[in-house]
């Protein structure tokens, strides 16, 4: 994802390099600890098809006699289950692996889908306001009202119910990205607004509307990018909310089925045997969620902080 | 004044009109509702009859315009499950939502506040740093997390305090209460601690925030320069200017606090109207999932309406705009 | 209201409730969902007849163990081929202090075959009910019924005085458009009186000092109080806290836990209900599969490779914990009809069931759908995914479209399912309940298209032969078929597990349904 941005906007990162961000990050013991987690996560959820012992997606390679079996180190484990199995058999090790990369595709997919939507809609209502710009902000004022995880739980419900039955399960993924996505944007377009109509008052806006530049050509070469500083702290808060507005659709059983789990699926599968001494199913997935939300809160947090030096 | 309270208005009468719009096309797009109604050995003669009775075979704008006319006053027809009014079944699970919204709301102000102002002002403190680091984890652990959390350890491990249910309530006029026995404050506290977790963080942050806004003022410097002390600068300017936004914030964080009492109720088994709402999603209830939407847009509409009136009498510059 | 009203309505209750703990002996349980009217005649479904079980009594019940016992009848005995006649017990009053008569047996007969009932599937075959005298009643069956004293146990009769005074001739209907007075309100000649009633919340029932049995009651309960607790995990650390003495439904896996409890215990019995999967046979081409222009089903070689694919002893193990046996025919031992011999299954073997698809013309599988309740069986949506991980094996790609039962159930009534999973009890503990919804061509539950002449002739037939021996020889035929056909994959018998205090002695029962007249607690 990071990678596609890189060379759509061309210039974003040697601006954030030009000033102190590198400076602070390599000075903040704990936005670089965050940092190491967060890309270790990243790189083991999507690298889960080559270092995960098993498929757990693969029903063949299952076998529910290897069901329920603890963690290696406890009296009963085994050595080929690291951390157990879960319910059917899967290796829960590599459950977490696969369902940690559904967890992130699904809050990277959501957050970029709210960024991409709210960015593209506030920079046009602050560049070209009229009554564009009011349509596009009182919607905006609208969704704010409801909290982000009803307006997700209730596009998700309808964009079910909308959907043939044979496809739900199939199609769950991309609902619950576009659930989080759409109840997402609101922020992202109040934020571009403002950092648009900051810009556009700046003279070089103002020459280039003068001599005719076009509208689109100013708005994606200079405004965009000035604008990207304060969206991208929004994404990286609004890539832990993401992830857990996923585990709690998932939690509540209206997110992703537990063929295809990810970490909300799999506490909620787990959680039905905590008392029955299986703790490791939803304890080690738990664990998984909880840290890698919070390196990502850790990140934003840091970020927000050097990107507003007025807090520092 | 006048045209900008208008406007508000009308903007929170678009917001009803199309949540009225969704919950309504609800009953059209989640299954049949016939399907949930009629008994496992229903003839086709039943379902059509029933089809009939309830109007299902009418346009859809005659629908609708059925609905609207329903919900405004009040009309919400029979939940398909239970068969009681929905409207009536909404009205008995209120006072247990609000009365968990409030005590998690006192949680989180009672925490929220003091952390907020101390880490505002002993910024560079380790203390302030720990907190700050700690609070994270409230924003990044999942209200279910939580909630299963504290059930373990304080119901089934510490046996302590009940892990579910609404015991201890007293009727009082009509409003079932829990917040007057032992009993009641026993079963509220571990979903209304779940639920004000997330609010004491954003609370903290927040008050800490407009505390460092403030004591970079000129009027806070001014005061310093006076030699006045320092707890008298703290407490008396700083905090007191913080509040006005710290309030309205709070006000809007109303809505989020019923939103995730969604969560907080199904795990605890709490019986208020987002149980209600989880259990009508599970056996497609149609009528009792439209109206909790009404009812929540109502009240979320109803706060901002308040909120940004409230602003508009405290900020006088919105005043000399007129509006945005 | 003054504050000081306040806190003295505070004080007064707790030291109510105090009060109240010492001298009452009070019953709390809980279970996954509540029932979902009062209405006796309202909602055919387990939780709901069990809560109207405690209020109304039928004229037939059953004991601990399924058999038949006298309730509000004394006695009964055939009409020879014309009906039953059934002598009825004498000085049973109503909660409300009205006499129990023939003419409130009438009305129940009749409200039971209302319109907007859900019971009158088992009041079908009365024709006529004709009161000989107060305490008598004779129930006119249209052409010979054998079983039906087995098929009025939940015929839970109503005063006919307290219906038609508060307006509840008939069950709630939704044309009606409002709530009628015997949904929240009841009033029935059982040992418990409803005291308040919070549908989803609590429901208190306390005992009935004038109910008939009350001289030599088997229970010592004064109190009964009922909290659902959906959240599995919710309910169970509910009974380990102890804030409950019983739990209906504690999730399998949990048993051993609340086992090792000092003060807990569990009791677990066979019940009447066995899961088992649904093929659809019938149609020209499955709907979900990637073979077009024929339906696999209708070849009996993929329909066995399926059952020998399926390995219902880990099952068993892993998934149930033991809890459920390994069925071969879709019906339950109690059931009459059901044998041991037919029970054995053909053995699990997946190279075998490889061959069989190869022979059928599917070397390398196919595609199809697995519909799957997720809020209806012991662990129903663990079942089904254990079940695609077994099809993978023989080549077969299954996709699970695992889902409330609420919408479930449609699909397979609307005839839209290629695969589907079922449990079927069997309330009147004979083999034609099975026949009549499952096996028939025009079964209302025959989700598989199966439609055989022979069983067809047989079903009908059996419903009605008075010749005992006849009438299980036709049954063992039918049978046979079925089994021969694989019409259904059986798959297990399910097993009920209780949690309870060991305070508490309750008698666990085959069809999951508490009868708290046989309750003590210490």
């Amino acid at each position: 994802m990071a990678v596609q941005q890189d060379e759509k906007k061309p210039g974003l990162w040697a601006r954030l390099n030009d000033n102190d961000i590198a400076y602070s990050f390599f000075h903040s013991p704990i936005a670089m600890a965050a940092a190491f987690v967060t890309a270790l996560i990243v790189l083991s959820s999507f690298g889960a098809p080559l270092i995960a012992p098993f498929d757990p997606f693969d029903p063949a390679q299952i076998s529910l006699w290897d069901g329920k079996k603890p963690p290696a180190w406890e009296v009963g484990g085994d050595p080929a289950y690291l951390l157990g199995t879960d319910n059917q058999g899967r290796d829960m090790l590599s459950t977490i692996l696969y369902g940690g990369r559904i967890s992130l595709l699904v809050g990277f997919a959501a957050v970029f889908l709210g960024m991409f939507l709210g960015v593209a809609l506030g920079v046009i209502s602050g560049y070209v306001g009229g009554w564009f710009e009011t349509v596009i902000m009182r919607l905006a004022d609208i969704q704010l009202t409801i909290p982000g995880i009803l307006t997700a739980i209730l596009i998700n419900g309808i964009l079910r119910s909308v959907l043939p039955p044979d496809l739900r399960d199939e199609m769950a993924i991309y609902v619950v990205i576009l659930a989080i996505g759409l109840s997402d944007w609101p922020q992202f377009a109040r934020v571009a607004r403002g950092a648009t109509l900051v810009e556009a008052k700046k003279e070089y806006i103002q020459a280039a509307r003068v001599i005719g530049l076009r509208p689109a050509l100013v708005m994606a070469r200079h405004i965009v990018p000035n604008v990207m500083r304060p969206v991208l702290v929004l994404a990286t808060i609004g890539l832990a909310l993401a992830i857990i507005s996923e585990a709690t659709l998932s939690f509540l059983g209206q997110g992703v089925p537990p063929t295809t789990p990810s970490l909300g699926t799999l506490i909620r599968v787990g959680n039905e045997y905590l008392f029955s001494g299986l703790w490791w199913i939803t304890f080690f997935p738990a664990i998984a969620l909880v840290v890698l939300v919070l390196a990502v809160n850790l990140l934003g947090d840091w970020l927000r902080d050097t990107l507003n030096p007025k807090l520092r | 004044m006048i045209t900008y309270i208008a406007r508000r208005m009308l903007q929170a009468l678009v917001v009803m009109a199309a949540v009225s719009f969704i919950s309504f096309s609800l009953f059209n797009y989640v299954g049949d509702p016939v399907d949930n109604m009629v008994g496992q050995e229903a003839t086709l003669e039943d379902r059509q009859r029933i089809r009939e009775v309830l109007g299902l075979e009418d346009p859809f704008f005659v629908q609708y315009a059925r609905f609207m006319q329903n919900a405004l006053q009040g009309e919400f027809g029979l939940s398909y499950r239970t068969k009681r009014s929905v409207t009536e079944m909404i009205a008995e699970r209120i006072p247990a939502t609000l009365e968990l919204v409030f005590v998690s709301a006192l949680i989180a102000l009672g925490l929220g506040i003091p952390l907020g102002v101390f880490t505002g002002i002993n910024r560079t403190s380790w203390i302030s740093k720990a907190v700050l680091t700690v609070s994270l984890v409230g924003v990044s652990l999942p209200t279910f997390i939580i909630g299963i959390s504290l059930i373990y350890i304080f119901a089934v491990n510490m046996g302590v305090l009940p892990s579910s249910g609404r015991a201890g309530t007293v009727e009082l006029g009509g409003w079932k209460t829990s917040l007057l026995t032992v009993d009641g404050w026993r079963s509220i506290l571990l979903p209304a601690l779940t639920l004000s977790l997330f609010q004491v963080t954003m609370i903290l942050r927040l008050v800490r925030a407009e505390m460092l806004e403030i004591m970079r003022t000129d009027f806070i410097k001014f005061a310093r320069a006076r030699g006045l002390p320092e707890n008298r600068i703290n407490y008396n300017h700083a905090l007191k200017n913080t509040l006005v936004p710290v309030i309205t914030i709070i006000g809007l964080n109303i809505g989020g606090l019923i939103a995730f009492s969604l969560i907080t109720e199904t795990v605890f088994q709490w019986p208020g109207t987002g149980l209600m709402f989880i259990q009508a999603v599970d056996f497609v209830d149609v009528p009792i999932m439209a109206a909790y939407l009404c009812f929540v847009a109502l009240i979320f509409v109803t706060i901002n309406l308040v909120v940004d009136i409230l602003y508009f009498v405290i900020d006088p510059r919105l005043r000399a705009e007129g509006g945005h | 209201m003054s504050i000081r009203t306040i806190a003295i309505a505070a004080m007064m209750s707790t030291t109510m409730l105090v009060g109240a703990a010492h001298a009452e002996k009070v019953l709390r349980w809980t279970s996954q969902g509540d029932a979902l009217t009062l209405d006796p005649m309202g909602q055919n479904e387990g939780p709901t007849n069990s809560m109207s079980g405690q209020i109304y009594e039928p004229l037939v019940t059953r004991d601990s163990d399924m058999v038949l016992e006298p309730s509000l009848a004394e006695s009964w005995k055939p009409l020879g081929t014309d009906g039953w006649e059934f002598k009825l017990r004498k000085g049973v009053k109503f909660h409300d202090g009205a006499d129990f008569t023939a003419e409130d047996v009438a009305f129940s007969v009749a409200r039971a075959q209302a319109k907007s009932s859900d019971f009158k599937e088992q009041v079908k075959s009365i024709k006529e009910v004709k009161i000989v005298d107060d305490h008598t009643v004779q129930f006119m069956t249209d052409g010979p019924n054998p079983i039906l004293p087995n098929e009025i146990t939940n015929l839970f009769i109503m005063d006919k005085g307290w219906a038609e005074k508060n307006n509840v001739l008939e069950p709630q209907d939704f044309a009606a458009g409002e709530e009628t007075f015997a949904v929240r309100n009841a009033n029935g000649t059982g040992p418990f009186i409803v005291d308040q009633r919070l549908p989803d919340e609590l429901t208190v029932l306390v005992k009935n000092p004038n109910w008939w049995g009350a001289a030599n009651a088997e229970h010592n309960i004064d109190k009964i109080e009922y909290r659902p607790i959906k959240n599995a995990a919710t309910r169970v650390a509910a009974l380990l806290s102890g804030e409950v003495d019983f739990v209906l439904d504690p999730p399998l896996q949990d048993l051993k836990r609340i086992d090792s409890s000092a003060e807990l215990k569990t009791a677990t019995v066979n019940q009447i209900r066995t899961i088992f999967f649904g093929m659809d046979q019938g149609v020209a081409e499955l709907r979900s599969s990637d073979v077009k222009g024929k339906n696999p089903f209708q070849d009996k070689r993929v329909r066995q490779a399926f059952y020998q694919a399926l390995d219902v002893d880990a099952i068993q193990r892993v998934v149930m914990e033991g809890l459920s046996f390994p069925a071969g025919i879709i019906t339950s031992p109690g059931v009459h009809g059901f044998t041991k011999e037919l029970d054995k299954r053909r053995p699990f073997d997946p190279a075998a069931a490889k061959g069989l698809l190869a022979d059928a013309g599917y070397p390398n599988g196919f595609t199809i759908q697995l519909d799957c309740p997720n809020n209806r069986y012991n662990n129903d949506e663990k079942i089904c995914q254990a079940a695609v991980a077994m099809l993978a094996k023989i080549g077969v790609t299954v996709k699970l479209d695992a889902i409330p039962k609420s919408q479930h159930f449609p699909k397979i009534k609307n005839r839209v399912s290629d695969f589907y999973m079922l449990g079927w009890g069997v309330p009147t503990l004979d083999s034609h309940y099975v026949f009549s919804y499952l096996l028939h061509s025009k079964g209302s539950w025959n989700g598989t298209g199966f439609a055989n002449a022979r069983v067809d002739e047989l079903t009908d037939a059996f419903a009605v032969e008075t010749d005992l021996a006849k009438r299980d020889e036709m049954i063992a035929e039918a049978w046979k078929i079925v089994k021969d056909e694989i019409v259904y994959l059986p798959i297990h018998h399910q097993v009920i597990g209780w949690g309870m205090s060991t305070k508490l002695d309750l008698p666990i029962r085959p069809n999951d349904s508490p009868q708290f007249r046989r309750a003590k607690l210490q």
